[in-house]
């Protein structure tokens, strides 16, 4: 399994998690992102994810092997879906193994706050009155995202 | 086979005249000494940050696996040769921490054009031709030369690589790697790299000044040879465009003058500083050389998670 991947289907994270245990490892930490059914004050009602995917793959790839190093963890991977998703899907799956918990919980944060901000994805909201946007592109001057 | 490349920032300068450990300045958003050792992790098997020995437990510096000068006061020469003492199997990509200017494709062209029978590969100075010892891969063969520099009493690493041959490469950027030592110098650099960097311009002001300073380090666009180059489009730009990539002859010199082309070709309304750009799916430059043959992406403001 690769540190990091994209995948086009509904995301299975029992499938993800087991390539992380470790008989070293005592602590392990997950996070999930899930499609909500709101984003500021509009009812989201499903949404689309599309990326640049050679660079992303490389740049999420960096980003595990990073948090690993800095967080001295056993093992680590991300996983981020793309294309249609519901309301209640998975959007992104973040699970790290280490000696210890409290590095887990930490690099586990910084995986998903990097992905978040440097890797190539987009977001496009379709909201209940049939409007839809892409999330931090439509308005100028409000750039950046997380 | 080459000697596996280590990366090397070179972050235990002094700084006098900054007045302030320029290790810690931010240009793009990031500490200069983090953003060194990013792109130096991008393309080495391995990374190290050079201090002096009274620099290890800094907390800027404590962050970085290092490499601890042996012979302190004798400068960055000092750094490369405890580098190729304590792996002495390894090649060593080595970068001052003061290039602001300095882009992975630079390191990238480097690499591509590394002469491992040499003591090293360097750049050529855009300034004066000599060799620029400080974003230069000095290869295992030189730590004999380096240890035996050092002992002579000499400690410019620059005649050094004069003096052994070098292989020397022209920069593919002349300006890549200006270095920045004074509060003026460190002032002028924020302003054009724009967005990013502290002590920038106003927002309102920052994409103007980023377009005309990168418009007026270029020569006249009527000498720039045309070139073919494939665009890719996604999210936002791509339903702007119409189509999720184009094929296109231009005789523009970098992203940043591409960019500005497209424009008036599609109804683009993000501005340059709301969006990076990939060169040949690598995040680039807007100050890249644009050549024959490359893919160029422009990134909209991202939004994964």
């Amino acid at each position: 399994m690769k540190a990091f991947s994209f995948s086009k289907t509904a995301l299975a994270p029992a499938t993800y998690r087991a390539p992380l245990e470790d008989s070293a490892a005592g602590g392990y930490a997950a996070c999930e992102g899930w499609v909500r059914n709101h984003n500021e004050g509009r009812t989201v009602k499903r949404l689309e994810y599309e990326a640049f995917e050679a660079l992303a793959e490389k740049e999420g790839e960096r980003i595990v092997a990073e948090a690993i190093r800095r967080f001295d963890v056993l093992r680590a991977a991300c996983v981020h879906r793309i294309g249609s998703l519901e309301i209640g899907d998975l959007a992104v799956w973040v699970g790290v193994s280490s000696r210890h918990r409290a590095e887990a919980f930490a690099a586990c944060r910084y995986i998903i706050d990097e992905v978040k901000h440097r890797l190539p994805i987009w977001k496009k909201e379709h909201y209940e009155d049939g409007d839809s946007g892409w999330v931090n592109c439509e308005r100028c001057g409000q750039g950046g995202s997380g | 086979m080459s000697p596996a490349l280590f990366g090397l920032v070179l972050a235990g300068g002094a700084s006098t005249r900054m007045q302030r450990d320029k290790a810690t300045l931010q240009y793009h958003g990031k500490s200069q000494l983090e953003w060194a050792f990013d792109l130096l992790s991008e393309v080495c098997a391995a990374t190290f940050v050079s201090v002096r020995p009274e620099q290890r437990d800094e907390p800027l510096r404590a962050r970085f696996p290092q490499i601890v000068d042996r012979q302190p006061g004798a400068g960055p020469i000092a750094g490369i040769s405890a580098a190729l003492q304590e792996h002495p199997r390894a090649a060593w990509l080595v970068v001052a921490c003061d290039l602001p200017f300095l882009t992975s494709h630079v390191l990238q062209h480097l690499i591509a054009h590394r002469d491992p029978q040499r003591i090293a590969t360097a750049y050529r100075s855009a300034h004066d031709g000599l060799p620029e010892p400080l974003c230069a891969i000095w290869e295992p063969s030189a730590r004999e030369a380096v240890l035996a520099h050092l002992a002579a009493g000499k400690q410019c690493p620059r005649k050094l690589l004069i003096a052994s041959e070098a292989r020397l490469l022209d920069l593919p950027d002349p300006r890549a790697l200006d270095n920045i030592n004074t509060v003026e110098e460190f002032g002028a650099a924020s302003t054009a790299l724009g967005a990013g960097a502290n002590d920038q311009a106003p927002s309102s002001n920052a994409g103007k000044e980023a377009d005309e300073s990168s418009s007026a380090a270029a020569p006249s666009r009527d000498q720039r040879p045309v070139k073919t180059v494939r665009v890719q489009y996604f999210a936002i730009l791509r339903e702007q465009a119409g189509c999720s990539e184009e094929t296109l002859d231009t005789a523009a010199g970098t992203p940043a003058e591409l960019y500005e082309e497209l424009r008036s070709r599609h109804p683009f309304k993000l501005a340059p500083t709301q969006l990076k750009v990939a060169l040949n799916s690598e995040f680039s430059d807007w100050r890249a050389n644009l050549r024959h043959g490359d893919t160029i992406v422009f990134i909209p403001p991202v939004a994964g998670g």
